[in-house]
């Protein structure tokens, strides 16, 4: 049943003009005036300077570095997330609670210590490093170093986009799908699958979008090699050691477009995913 | 039933043959699951402590607390310090006004307000570099003032503000909405002032969820490092906080010193998980608790 609409509730509470207040004076001072910066700072810049900057070689080759390492680990989270929240809601183990506090550990590390600690692990001598050169593979230093860096950040959102997914799933759908004769793996491709399916997408959309701007765990374990491991975020920071605010600007606004057209795309499933359902029910 | 554990409704209710998955999918799925949270999480956590006391308690401590390090450590205290009350702040005002009342542009200033999340570290801290730089809008203020705010303490503050400012007013917008303002209303009938409301009626109700968005604010603003180091020019034992710290020593190849700074930050964020878990907990054994009562 849906409860009925409220009025309007304004006037009734006090405080709107104090909060509001201080909301936008905080909105203004740290999101819109910084903005307005990069607004301005942009349209000092003539079309053809910013087109100069972006189709240059070594731009290029990181742009295609940081989509296609995010692209990798975003495959690999989707895999490897719907298997952790699968496992995690529906079957229990000793250490479950554990395994599912530990999720979050990405989430509270901060970037620069998981950024040293996989560089200690995976390099020549590291732990896993020294296992993995006899098979001639090597991870850091390498664009493999990157998606490793990139799955750590970015499989928490997955799993934890999944989970109430998971547990929302009635079991009565799975009991209709085994009395009309499909065994379980059928159920799991056309039942269960199905329905997770928007969750999976959004979380990672999320991981995929977050793993395109991050920095402090990326830049220990690529080498930074220019055209081969180098990330648009630490061509950022390149330019502006230079003091070439207009090219950083250029990279910012680049980078900027596409995390608010992933955000858009991501707004758009939710959107049609909800009233997918709302036309169900 | 008490279902005071979460796995407890799968477990007492047994699923049948039809519905449940045969014992090898299962075994399979936990062992990759947790193959892969040991490979990607365990690991990289003990590497931390082993490498911080590899060369033994006594490089560890003298690290820890050379003067360099209690500097950094210093500033990444007082820049949570500042950054965290502020938000918290940020928070209780903005979740008031945007989840107690409609007005045009709600939408438009919930986005504005987790903006902050869909921007690049490295790309938050050049806002402030061009905001305040040569040729910024407020470049003025730096100048007549006196008081340096880029590659200075001012600079490092409103960066690691700018990267925290949605935890708290997310985490109290989604748990004030869900509330519903029936008890503040009741309250406010019942003669009760805004104030005596807010502390009485709003604050006990949002208590968890507030320390909630507070220690995952901190967390994050102890632990910056993209922003900060775009806004900080590195002046060792004057703008570098203890993540910076820690990727000057490992530049220098002072790995044991390096880990050594970076095992304070896990810590942090162990204890941060900790008391993570603890609230959630504590939600959900209240929510039951608020179901079983109705």
């Amino acid at each position: 049943m849906m409860p009925l609409k409220h009025p309007q509730r304004f006037g009734l509470l006090p405080g709107f003009g104090l909060t509001m207040g201080i909301t936008l004076s905080f909105l203004g001072m740290l999101v819109i005036l910084p903005f307005a910066a990069l607004v301005l700072s942009a349209s000092r810049i003539s079309p053809g300077t910013f087109l100069d900057t972006l189709v240059n070689p070594r731009v290029l080759a990181s742009f295609r570095v940081t989509f296609l390492a995010a692209l990798g680990a975003a495959c690999v989270n989707a895999v490897f997330g719907f298997l952790v929240a699968w496992t995690l809601t529906r079957y229990s183990f000793p250490g479950r609670r554990l395994v599912d506090a530990m999720i979050d550990l990405p989430f509270a590390l901060p970037t620069a210590v998981s950024g040293i600690a996989l560089t200690a692990l995976y390099a020549p001598g590291g732990w896993l490093g020294s296992l993995l050169e006899p098979l001639g593979v090597k991870i850091a230093y390498t664009p493999a170093g990157i998606v490793v860096a990139l799955i750590f950040i970015g499989f928490p959102f997955v799993v934890r986009t999944l989970q109430p997914a998971l547990a929302d799933l009635e079991e009565e759908y799975e009991e209709a799908a085994a009395s009309l004769g499909a065994n379980r793996w059928q159920t799991f491709v056309k039942v269960i699958f199905p329905s997770v399916l928007p969750a999976l997408l959004t979380g990672t959309t999320m991981a995929f979008a977050r793993a395109l701007g991050e920095y402090g765990s990326v830049v220990f374990i690529s080498g930074n090699m220019p055209y081969r491991t180098e990330i648009v975020p630490l061509l950022i920071i390149t330019r502006l050691e230079q003091f070439d605010y207009a090219g950083a600007t250029v990279l910012a606004v680049a980078m900027l477009a596409v995390s608010f057209a992933l955000l858009l795309l991501a707004n758009l499933v939710q959107w049609r995913i909800t009233r997918y359902t709302y036309e169900r029910s | 039933m008490h279902p005071s554990e979460p796995g407890a409704r799968q477990a007492k209710k047994p699923r049948f043959q039809a519905t449940g998955d045969p014992g090898w999918v299962r075994v399979i799925c936990v062992g990759l699951t947790l193959a892969f949270i040991a490979l990607m999480l365990l690991f990289p956590l003990m590497v931390v402590f082993t490498e911080a006391f590899r060369k033994g308690l006594g490089v560890y401590f003298a690290a820890i607390t050379e003067a360099d390090a209690r500097a950094a450590i210093r500033l990444t205290l007082l820049a949570a310090g500042i950054a965290v009350p502020l938000n918290t702040l940020f928070g209780l005002a903005a979740a008031w006004c945007v989840a107690r009342f409609r007005f045009p542009g709600r939408n438009l200033l919930t986005a504005l307000i987790d903006l902050p999340f869909s921007v690049s570290p490295v790309v938050a801290g050049l806002l402030f570099v061009l905001l305040f730089g040569s040729g910024g809008l407020l470049a003025a203020i730096s100048r007549w003032s006196g008081i340096q705010i880029l590659f200075a303490v001012p600079g490092i503050v409103l960066a690691t503000m700018f990267v925290t400012l949605p935890f708290v007013a997310r985490e109290l917008i989604a748990l004030m909405q869900e509330q519903g303002d029936e008890e503040e209303l009741a309250a406010m009938v019942l003669g009760a002032n805004g104030w005596q409301t807010f502390w009485r009626i709003t604050l006990p109700n949002i208590k968890w969820g507030l320390l909630y968005g507070m220690i995952l604010c901190n967390a994050r603003a102890m632990g910056e490092f993209g922003a900060v180091s775009v806004v900080s020019g590195h002046i060792r034992g004057v703008t570098n906080t203890l993540p910076l710290h820690v990727e000057i020593l490992f530049n220098e190849y002072n790995f044991a010193a390096s880990f050594a700074a970076a095992s304070l930050l896990t810590l942090l964020a162990l204890v941060t998980l900790v008391i993570k878990t603890f609230v959630a907990w504590r939600e959900r054994n209240k929510g039951i608790i608020a179901e079983s009562h109705a």
